[in-house]
């Protein structure tokens, strides 16, 4: 049960082994995989993006959508039908080559990142030995797209949604980059499948600096993915659509497509460095993966139904004058618990980060205006 | 050769001429975000090359620094200057063919002096890099210069926060 899609991988390779020469198996194998991801990840989206409008309907006290098939589940397709029927529209002075491959060019990397993804105990699409860093570095692509679709509207508040969304990008990349280095640091690799196999005895989200650092990632992944409550760049209240105002029709349902396959993406790795990865008792380890990560998809739908907006300048502050220094503390931290044993590093660690986050917290504090008396006549 | 080994030598040629002609593009389109776009296909084209000679670790960090990092520098740069694609810039001036002439005879020395040299090739394979290598490598061999290299990004972060920050009212 566990290894079932392995096993059927290889059933079928065995299948084309008479028909195909050598190199024809390799080239079969590695289509193969492909196909899986190229379906898995819109198949993936469809359905995050009714499961988003299931539970926020919930938190709101009312159903979601339930008229297209049982419990709405033939609602994405209506949906895709919608998006494919509607008008392209392009602006009139609009920068024809920006235009067009903003929407192509958010959505490859978001589709990338699902190679390194370790779906199940030897299931990985691929299994590269800088597979984190692989993950970081074409995540960090987006934020060209995100210039051009900006640019290319001529649209002032487009211009504006996304100068704003690309200083929250690249201000969060940090801290997510500098909480991963414990991770890497205890586990020894920075492939994604080493990294499960090192959290066999404990998840690293179970010991202080891994809680932090998971928090800590956590936050910085629903900030690049332009979720609230940082979605400042694209609130409808604030800026009208940011930088994908001027886009209709399927360019829009692509950049919509990228923004739920990027919150599976960072939901996945997040479940994969600090909570275990596939790791698990009893189910199947493709059905722990599985949990973890819509666990955590459900929690950032959760922030979506509950929390305000952040301000843009709150915001910011949050990244640079309070997870940044945490995560070098963080790091601090994990060397300490590296070169001590038992009760001592338990207690050390923890008493360091929980001093260094009051510490912040305290520092981080808006200036409190007094309270004012007023003197009514009488 | 088999076929699949054939497959990836053409793909790799197609990547490279694909780098020249975006080099190519980056020096003569008239759009200046246009051709920081060919920049980011020559970085790309360039990681591409890194990965087909297993330097895996060089390939994603060229990703991450240069794609992700210094072009989105120098595209807000850029969307800062003021003429952006008008139709009045000069792309040439009277200098030109002269220096035409100049860099295909450049050209041709390098490449002549490239294809004359013996490069030493080692009889087997040069087993690949591991990350954890280059690691202890910088922080035991080269830890002078890393720890040079964060002084200057000290100096560059303090700089640049002295030039932005707001003027007091006088």
């Amino acid at each position: 049960m566990d290894q079932i899609f392995v096993e059927a991988k290889s059933r079928t390779l065995e299948l084309l082994k008479p028909f195909l020469p050598e190199w024809g198996l390799i080239l079969a194998s590695i289509l193969m995989s492909i196909k899986v991801f190229a379906v898995l990840g819109p198949v993936t989206m469809m359905y995050l993006t009714l499961l988003e409008r299931k539970v926020v309907g919930r938190m709101q006290n009312r159903i979601g959508p339930n008229r297209v098939g049982k419990w709405g589940l033939l609602q994405p397709f209506a949906d895709g039908v919608k998006m494919l029927t509607k008008e392209d529209i392009v602006p009139a002075g609009a920068d024809p080559v920006l235009h067009f491959m903003a929407p192509v060019l958010i959505v490859v990397p978001a589709l990338l990142v699902f190679a390194v993804l370790p779906f199940g105990r030897g299931m990985t699409g691929v299994d590269l030995n800088i597979g984190l860093l692989y993950f970081l570095a074409v995540s960090s692509t987006t934020t060209i797209a995100i210039f051009m679709a900006s640019w290319g509207s001529r649209n002032k508040f487009s211009l504006l949604g996304g100068m704003r969304s690309v200083a929250q990008m690249i201000s969060y990349e940090i801290p997510m980059v500098l909480s991963v280095v414990p991770v890497i640091l205890i586990a020894g690799s920075l492939s994604t499948n080493t990294i499960v196999e090192a959290q066999s005895s404990l998840w690293f989200a179970a010991t202080p600096w891994g809680f932090f650092a998971f928090v800590i990632f956590f936050l910085c992944g629903v900030a690049e993915c332009n979720r609230s409550p940082f979605d400042l760049p694209e609130a409808e209240s604030e800026i009208i659509a940011g930088f994908h105002t001027e886009y209709s029709g399927m360019k829009f349902a692509l950049f919509y497509m990228a923004e739920f396959m990027n919150s599976f993406t960072v939901s996945a790795m997040c479940a994969t460095l600090f909570l275990g990865g596939w790791q698990g008792p009893l189910l199947p380890s493709w059905a722990w993966f599985m949990l973890k990560t819509y666990s955590l998809i459900f929690v950032m739908i959760w922030f979506r139904g509950t929390l305000p907006r952040f301000r843009v300048d709150h915001l910011m502050g949050l990244a640079w004058k309070f997870l940044l220094p945490l995560t070098m503390i963080n790091i601090f931290a994990v060397g300490f618990w590296y070169f001590n044993a038992g009760i001592v590093r338990w207690l050390g660690t923890a008493g360091i980060l929980v001093l260094s986050f009051w510490t912040l917290s305290r520092l981080n504090q808006d200036y409190v205006l007094e309270k004012r008396v007023y003197r009514f006549a009488d | 050769m088999n076929e699949l080994q054939w497959g990836v030598k053409l793909a790799l040629y197609a990547v490279m001429g694909l780098s020249i002609i975006a080099a190519l593009g980056t020096v003569m389109l008239p759009n200046l975000f246009h051709s920081a776009l060919a920049l980011i296909g020559v970085l790309l084209g360039s990681a591409v090359i890194f990965l087909a000679l297993h330097a895996d670790f060089l390939a994603a960090v060229q990703i991450l620094l240069y794609v992700g990092a210094v072009m989105t520098l120098v595209i807000f740069v850029i969307m800062l200057t003021e003429r952006l694609n008008d139709k009045t810039l000069v792309q040439r001036n009277s200098q030109s063919i002269a220096a035409a002439i100049a860099s295909v005879v450049f050209l041709f020395l390098t490449v002549k002096t490239i294809l004359k040299t013996a490069w030493p090739v080692p009889a087997s394979p040069v087993p690949p890099v591991e990350v954890s290598d280059l690691g202890a490598a910088l922080m035991g061999e080269f830890v002078f210069p890393f720890e040079v290299i964060s002084v200057i990004l000290l100096a560059t972060l303090v700089g640049a926060i002295v030039i932005a920050k707001k003027d007091k009212p006088a």
